[in-house]
């Protein structure tokens, strides 16, 4: 006999309101059947009330974790419609805060793995690695969180020397302090045991139901869209992270390496950061449509884009990878245990708020 | 008891229509940097276990009923404090059609964060500040409303323009058409110059 359990929408391990409710036998997941709807705002609606410039600082909070590449995916959308070509120096310092939102978000992430199996230490101690990017963060454009750093056309703020070395110190800080946690997450029996062999979809069941992100390149598919070199990956040189065991330990591992790669783009992008203009001057208002592709730390997101050549768009429409993993991750629940939901949840590091927006 | 509740508040968090931002900065608040866990508070999942209610975002017809729901399962006397701009009034999103509005709407908050996100040295004044009154109402005495940060003014409701104010404008645009009219003459003045 089956029985329904309802996991959330408040829930402890859950920072956001998502239902699921559980078709259980025993204690074997049978079915899982997500419920939505609870962070629903209508910010697409609104962006087509709002003329395009403020639509900038609108779409930076469909999320609040990666509220940069949002707004940067956005305004790429804009100025392929505009043909506006971005100056280097603005695609160079695009990457540079892609990156360090990259790597806030994925020591949040692993940071709430840590706490939904329930070691709580490590949880404490990733997040105060965290504080570090947070301080290069704040240190060069005034805020935490939503930077509002990125405009169409270019950027709004600026690295100066000081400010480089600063974010250097910070970057120099975190490979130190996360030595340490990096060890136990990726190297503790105890973390092991909650971790591997837990959450397996193989890579062509992956890739089939369209994954995206880590969740897609821990198992074995190497497909990252900072691969086509867009800003200014391609001058950086990138390659993708790739682990092959299709588990949630793949996913973690994933999100460990990746993080050092972030800080290594970060450290050339500042060292090759060239001189030049910050914004590129624009008149007029967008006519024409555009679809846009960037990766965020969850994995690709699609912007669509229609302007009817007045200063509110047509339409926006935003496709987010939350969105695209929640189908894989409704066939990586089938056939576990009650107390390995929450960690195969968080292994694909859901936003909720971006899906619902 | 009574005693113990002062001197560790526990908090219970809940997520209503919010963007991640303020979440991730009330999470960070707990985290070894900020730490409010030296004033003892404790974050707890059950709300049955809670005195302060932190919420963040603003309030949707899909969760408003959660809301509440968590809010009576508290035990009183209870505080509610409100992160961020968006359960203040709405924030950003106010005009957005599934946005009913601020909180308030639902339930009575007692302590309003400003900020689009605060930040968590903010958060954590707005704590200390819930565990006066949380004190206040376990005592009895009466809690003063808060003043909400901003004033929402939307369309329709927006106030009639004054006299003076229709004045100013009238003498700004007058200013901005001398102005151009300067420009304009300063402009074909410019090339006679240039022919002479």
């Amino acid at each position: 006999m089956s029985m329904l359990v309802p996991f959330g929408p408040q829930h402890p391990v859950l920072p956001e309101p998502l239902q699921l409710r559980l078709e259980l036998d025993d204690e074997k997941v049978v079915s899982a059947i997500p419920v939505v709807g609870y962070v629903h705002r209508g910010l697409e609606k609104l962006a087509e009330q709002k003329d395009f410039i403020q639509d900038t600082y609108l779409i930076e909070r469909v999320c609040g974790i990666c509220s940069f590449q949002h707004s940067m995916a956005y305004s790429m959308g804009v100025e392929e419609i505009m043909n506006i070509e971005v100056p280097e120096r603005a695609n160079y310092l695009r990457v540079i805060w892609a990156e360090l939102h990259r790597m806030h978000s994925h020591l949040l992430a692993l940071g709430l793995l840590a706490d939904a199996f329930g070691f709580e230490n490590l949880f404490y101690t990733i997040w105060k690695v965290r504080e570090e990017i947070m301080d290069a963060m704040e240190a060069t454009t005034g805020a935490r969180v939503m930077l509002g750093a990125c405009c169409i056309g270019g950027v709004r703020k600026d690295i100066n020397a000081e400010q480089a070395k600063f974010v250097l110190e910070k970057l120099a800080n975190f490979e130190k302090d996360f030595k340490r946690p990096a060890e136990v997450i990726l190297g503790d029996y105890s973390v092991k045991e909650r971790l591997c062999g837990v959450g397996i979809i193989d890579g062509k069941k992956a890739y089939e139901l369209g994954t995206v992100g880590p969740a897609l390149r821990g198992s074995g598919v190497a497909k990252d869209h900072r691969m086509t070199g867009y800003a200014a990956y391609g001058k950086l040189g990138f390659e993708p992270v790739v682990e092959n065991d299709c588990d949630c330990y793949a996913r973690t591992k994933v999100r460990v390496r990746e993080l050092y790669q972030s800080c290594e783009l970060v450290k050339a992008a500042l060292a090759a950061l060239p001189e030049g203009e910050l914004k590129t001057p624009f008149k007029g208002n967008p006519l024409g449509e555009a679809a846009v592709r960037v990766e965020q730390p969850r994995g690709e997101v699609l912007y669509y884009l229609r302007g009817n050549g007045t200063d509110k768009l047509d339409r926006l429409r935003i496709r987010t990878p939350t969105f695209a993993n929640i189908a894989p991750l409704l066939n990586m629940l089938v056939g576990c245990g009650l107390p390995d939901v929450a960690v195969i949840i968080l292994s694909i590091d859901p936003c909720i708020s971006c899906t619902e927006r | 008891m009574s005693k113990a509740i002062k001197k560790s508040p526990w908090v219970v968090h809940f997520n209503c229509n919010s963007c991640n931002g303020c979440d991730i900065e009330f999470l960070a608040c707990l985290t070894p940097t900020y730490d409010v866990e030296r004033f003892g508070v404790l974050h707890v999942g059950n709300p049955k276990h809670a005195d302060v209610l932190v919420v963040t975002g603003s309030v949707n017809n899909r969760n408003k009923h959660v809301l509440k729901n968590v809010y009576d399962q508290m035990p009183e006397p209870k505080v509610v404090v409100a992160m961020g701009a968006c359960p203040a009034t709405g924030g950003i999103f106010a005009d957005c059609y599934n946005v009913i509005g601020g909180v308030n709407k639902v339930i009575p908050v007692d302590v309003h964060v400003p900020g689009c996100p605060p930040k968590p040295e903010a958060m954590m004044d707005g704590i200390i500040e819930a565990v006066g009154i949380l004190e206040k109402k376990r005592k009895g005495e009466t809690v003063d409303a808060p003043v909400l940060p901003v004033k929402v003014v939307k369309g329709p409701e927006a106030p009639p323009m004054t006299p003076e104010m229709q004045a100013k404008i009238a003498a700004a645009k007058a200013a901005a058409a001398a102005k151009a009219a300067a420009a304009k003459a300063a402009a074909e003045n410019q090339p006679e110059a240039k022919a002479e």
